[in-house]
Formats: C-alpha cells, sequence, structure tokens
C-alpha cells in the first residue's frame, strides 16, 4: 500500500539517508529502529506525504507521490493513521473531539457515536473525554493520540514513538492494540528505539525490524 | 459571481465543526471588526457625496439643456416687428431647435412675484421675451450675437445659465471621485483583512499542522478563517453604515438658494444604496481571505 524505492531525503544539507527501500503491504508489521537522529521521524513522514523524496520513488495506495495534487495528500491521510512523535492536538478542543478530528475533517463526525466512548475506555481514557490536552499526562496524550489515529479505521497505521513516554504496563497495551489492527489486515509501521517493546511483540506478531543508521536500512533481528 | 456568492451563502449558514477547529483571536477578530467599520463608515460619506453629485449635475444640466431667453427692448410701435424678426433670425439658426414669444400672460406670471397679479403689461414698456430651446449641441453664442447686433438691434441675448457649464463638469467629476473613493476603501478593506487573515493564519500554524495530519484539504482550513472573517467583515460594516447612516441623517440641511445646492444627504431610495455596504464587505472579505488562505496553506509545505 506503501511502497519507497530508492528514495534519499535531505533537508538541504547532506543526504539524511539514501538507497532506502521499503514495502508496507496489507497485513505487514514493521519496526523501525535507529539512534536518535538517524531519519526516523523524516522516513515516516515520507511515507505518509508529509515530505516529498530528493530521490527515488515513493507511491502511496499506488499514487506516485510527486504527481499527487494536496488534495489527494489529505485523501489519502485518511487512510493512515499516524501517531506523531509530539502527539499534535487542538488545545482547545476536549479530548474527545480531538479524538474524531478524522471524521469531523471528513465530514463523517456522526459516525463517532458509538465507537469514540468504546475507543477511549479501551485505552484507557474514559474519564478523560472532556478534558482539554494539555492538562493530561504525556503518556495519555499518546493514547489519546493512537485513538485518533485508529477511529478512522485505516489501512496503514504509522507510529512514531507511541511508546516515548508511557508506562510498561500501558506500552503493552498499546502494543497489543497495534498487534489487534494488524490482525484485521492494516499495515503497521511503528518507530521506536525501545527494544524492550520490540522484543515484547515477537511472540504475538510476524514483524519485520528495520534498522536505520548510516544513512542506509538494513534488515536487523538477530542482534536483538 | 454567482457562484461565490452562493458560496458565501453557504459558509454563513455553517459548518459549526469546521469553526472551532480554529481558536478564536481576539486581536485579528478587533481588528477585522474596526477596520470594517471605519471603511463603512467613510464609505456612507462616499456614497452620499456620489449620489448628491449626481443629482446636482443631472439638474444643471437639465437647467442648461432646457433654454436660453432672447430680451427685446425696442420702442412699443417696433417691437412687434423686432420679435418677428428675432424669430425668424432665431428658427435659421443651427443649434436652435425652436424659439417662442412668451404671452402677456406668460410674461405676468414671471413678473408676479414681484409686482403682484394686477400689472397692466400690455402698457408697460417692458422688454419682450423669447424663449429660445436649444438641441444637445447648442448654438454658437458669440456668432448670434453679432448677427442679432445686425438686424435685431433691440436684442439682447440673455444665456445665463451658461456659466454653469463649468459647475456641470465639476459636479460630474466630483460624483467620479466620489465612485473612486468607494472603490479604494473596498481595496483598503481587502488589503486589511488580507493582512489580518495572514496574521491569524501564522499564528495557528499548529492548528494548520495537526488538521493537516489528520487529513483535512486546504479548502476545509481555509474555509473555517473565511467564515470568521467574511462575518466579522459583515457585522463590522453594518455597525459603521448605520453610524454613517445616522451622521449624514443629522447633517444640518443645506438646501438653500431655491434648490441651488441639493444637500449632501440621501433621498429616497438612495437610502437603500448604504444598505448594500455590509454584504459587499462580505464579499470583499469573503474574497480576500479565501485568497490568502489558499495562498499560505500553498506556501507553507
Ligand atoms: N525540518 C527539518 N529541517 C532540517 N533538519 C531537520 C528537520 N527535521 C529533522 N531534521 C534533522 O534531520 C535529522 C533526522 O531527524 P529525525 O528524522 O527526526 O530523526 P529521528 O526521528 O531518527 O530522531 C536530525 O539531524 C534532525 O536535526
Ligand atoms: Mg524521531
Amino acid at each position: 500500500m506503501i511502497e519507497l524505492r530508492n528514495v534519499a531525503y535531505s533537508y538541504g544539507g547532506g543526504e539524511l539517508f539514501s538507497e532506502i527501500s521499503l514495502s508496507l503491504g496489507p497485513g505487514t508489521f514493521h519496526f523501525l529502529t535507529g539512534p536518535s537522529g538517524s531519519g526516523k521521524t523524516t522516513l515516516l513522514k515520507l511515507c505518509y506525504g508529509d515530505l516529498r523524496a530528493t530521490a527515488g520513488d515513493v507511491a502511496i495506495f499506488g499514487e506516485d507521490t510527486r504527481r499527487m495534487s494536496r488534495d489527494s495528500v489529505a485523501l489519502a491521510r485518511r487512510r493512515i493513521g499516524v501517531v506523531h512523535q509530539d502527539c499534535q492536538f487542538l488545545d482547545h478542543l476536549p479530548l474527545s473531539e480531538n479524538v474524531v478530528l478524522p471524521l469531523t475533517v471528513a465530514g463523517r463526525a456522526a459516525e463517532a457515536e458509538g465507537n469514540l466512548m468504546d475507543l477511549l475506555r479501551w485505552v484507557g481514557l474514559g474519564a478523560q473525554a472532556e478534558q482539554l490536552p494539555p492538562e493530561l499526562s504525556g503518556g495519555e496524550r499518546q493514547r489519546a493520540a493512537l485513538a485518533r489515529a485508529v477511529i478512522m479505521d485505516p489501512d496503514v497505521i504509522i507510529a512514531d514513538e507511541p511508546t516515548g513516554n508511557i508506562d510498561w504496563e500501558m506500552s503493552q497495551r498499546l502494543l497489543t492494540l497495534l498487534v489487534e489492527l494488524n490482525r484485521m489486515g492494516k499495515a503497521v509501521l511503528v518507530a521506536t528505539h525501545d527494544l524492550n517493546l520490540i522484543r515484547a511483540a515477537k511472540s504475538q506478531v510476524q514483524a519485520r525490524i528495520l534498522r536505520l543508521s548510516n544513512r542506509r536500512l538494513q534488515a536487523a533481528g538477530a542482534d536483538l | 459571481m454567482k457562484v461565490r456568492i452562493g458560496l458565501l451563502f453557504g459558509l454563513l449558514a455553517g459548518d459549526p465543526q469546521a469553526d472551532k477547529a480554529v481558536p478564536p483571536t481576539g486581536f485579528t477578530a478587533r481588528l477585522t471588526v474596526f477596520t470594517s467599520a471605519a471603511m463603512a463608515f467613510l464609505a456612507v460619506f462616499a456614497l452620499a457625496l456620489s449620489l448628491a453629485t449626481d443629482r446636482l449635475a443631472t439638474r444643471w444640466a437639465a437647467e442648461l439643456a432646457r433654454t436660453s431667453t432672447l430680451r427685446i427692448s425696442a420702442p412699443p410701435d417696433q417691437i412687434d416687428a423686432q420679435t418677428r424678426a428675432a424669430i425668424r433670425l432665431l428658427e435659421t439658426t443651427p443649434g436652435i431647435i425652436a424659439a417662442r414669444a412668451l404671452s402677456a400672460d406668460e410674461q405676468r406670471a414671471l413678473l408676479e412675484p414681484w409686482f403682484g397679479p394686477d400689472l397692466p403689461v400690455e402698457t408697460l414698456p417692458i422688454p419682450q421675451l423669447i424663449e429660445i430651446v436649444e438641441d444637445e449641441a447648442g448654438y454658437d453664442p458669440l456668432g448670434l450675437r453679432a448677427r442679432l447686433q445686425a438686424e435685431v438691434p433691440g436684442a439682447v441675448l440673455d444665456d445665463h445659465t451658461r456659466w454653469r457649464q463649468p459647475l456641470v463638469a465639476a459636479a460630474g467629476r466630483l460624483r467620479f471621485l466620489g465612485l473612486v473613493a468607494i472603490a479604494l476603501i473596498g481595496l483598503s478593506t481587502a488589503a486589511m483583512i488580507t493582512l489580518a487573515a495572514q496574521a491569524a493564519l501564522a499564528a495557528n500554524a499548529q492548528v494548520i499542522r495537526v488538521l493537516r495530519l489528520v487529513g483535512a484539504r486546504d479548502i476545509y482550513i481555509a474555509r473555517a478563517f473565511v467564515r470568521r472573517f467574511t462575518l466579522r467583515a459583515m457585522i463590522g460594516a453594518a455597525i459603521g453604515m448605520a453610524a454613517g447612516m445616522l451622521a449624514v441623517a443629522f447633517l444640518p440641511q443645506a438646501d438653500m438658494a431655491g434648490g441651488f445646492l441639493t444637500g449632501l444627504g440621501f433621498q429616497g431610495a438612495g437610502w437603500l444604496w448604504p444598505l448594500t455596504i455590509p454584504p459587499l464587505a462580505a464579499v470583499v472579505a469573503f474574497v480576500a481571505t479565501r485568497a490568502a488562505a489558499l495562498r499560505t496553506l500553498r506556501e507553507q509545505s
């Protein structure tokens, strides 16, 4: 569903990475690891069309990103649930409205009715629905971000350090949710430097583990 | 334009969800309302000026086109002969449609305000008046005077309304300047609303980033801003218009010198004209904000 071939990216200086190839098909589960600053977040942004590759091809749902209009990128976004590294909420709206925001901007807010409270309870935020995002802890914000990412029932879920701020027990629950979504046929890509999370996942799901370092993407796994 | 206006009303009917996505920004809101109010206030005066000068120009032009008069002062026994000669002469002058000697009754009516109704016009040595009706182009007064002097020595051509010619031109120019002022007011409003919208967009960069992340299209994001600015501009303009109309309504009456001046106010249906200002301000704000928002959103990525 998302294909990268021989992709390179540079923010203007030297190339951050190059010769990256990656294919996120239905039902695949990928972990992306690598040192801080190696470009994990950048690579994810290429996958959801927030950045455009400086070399190589990126196709999202079969569309070449170089030829995608701004509207088609927006429409593709609705099929990709993104958990951003620093969450990114509308701080003036309560959590419940933030979580349904993807439906709202798609003009489908009415569909949220039943699911919203279930979803919030599932990520353990049933009691916080009417709180504003700045009033929540880091971990609560990350769970809310995941809830927002899945509310559209997306085909692809991309999560950037989703367990960065949360305790082990909660990160296990997040992982379980991601695995469940993956079993429903969704492609999942998780950037994390939490090796324990990757180890825990191995028992639950057939995951490919990729490591971004020295400007290249390699398969990893044996060393974990 | 029809599509735009349809869109405009669709917009005002509103999508409260989209509206909520952008937090209210006090500073740009107040700036927009104030600017629109001030501009609408000025527009009312520019409009009043245009309408008043239009009335003036129309009235004076009509008077100009109407008539001049020829006055024949001669000994009583020569008056009839000279009058006939003058009329013959006038009727063959290019630019003159008709020439007609006023009857004794008409002359009496003209003098009545000064001398009362019983004036024995026939027995008094008062001059005979001939009314001249000109065509559009008019006649050549110098040539006519020369011919009159030779053939009708007692005739005096009185084309007193001619001095108003430059005034009619001035009134026309003033009306034009009023319209230019209205156009400038519209452009300034657009410019200021564009700046305010850009400030609001910049202040809400984070909000825009979040909306993008969850798949909002540019037009959705733009709409949240456009709707606000359109409403604010319309409200501001309505306030400014009301204040302007009150100010014009309470202008001292300048209708002096027998209607020589028509006064700067609105007359009759003219009062409806200022009512177009708030909707026009809304259209200006709509177009300006929409262009600014879509441009900024394109540039931001
Ligand atoms: N918008 C940007 N402009 C310039 N450089 C950037 C930008 N974003 C990230 N970088 C740089 O690119 C490198 C990779 O960043 P990032 O993709 O966030 O890495 P990671 O997620 O692996 O920590 C870093 O050195 C960072 O400073
Ligand atoms: Mg990162």
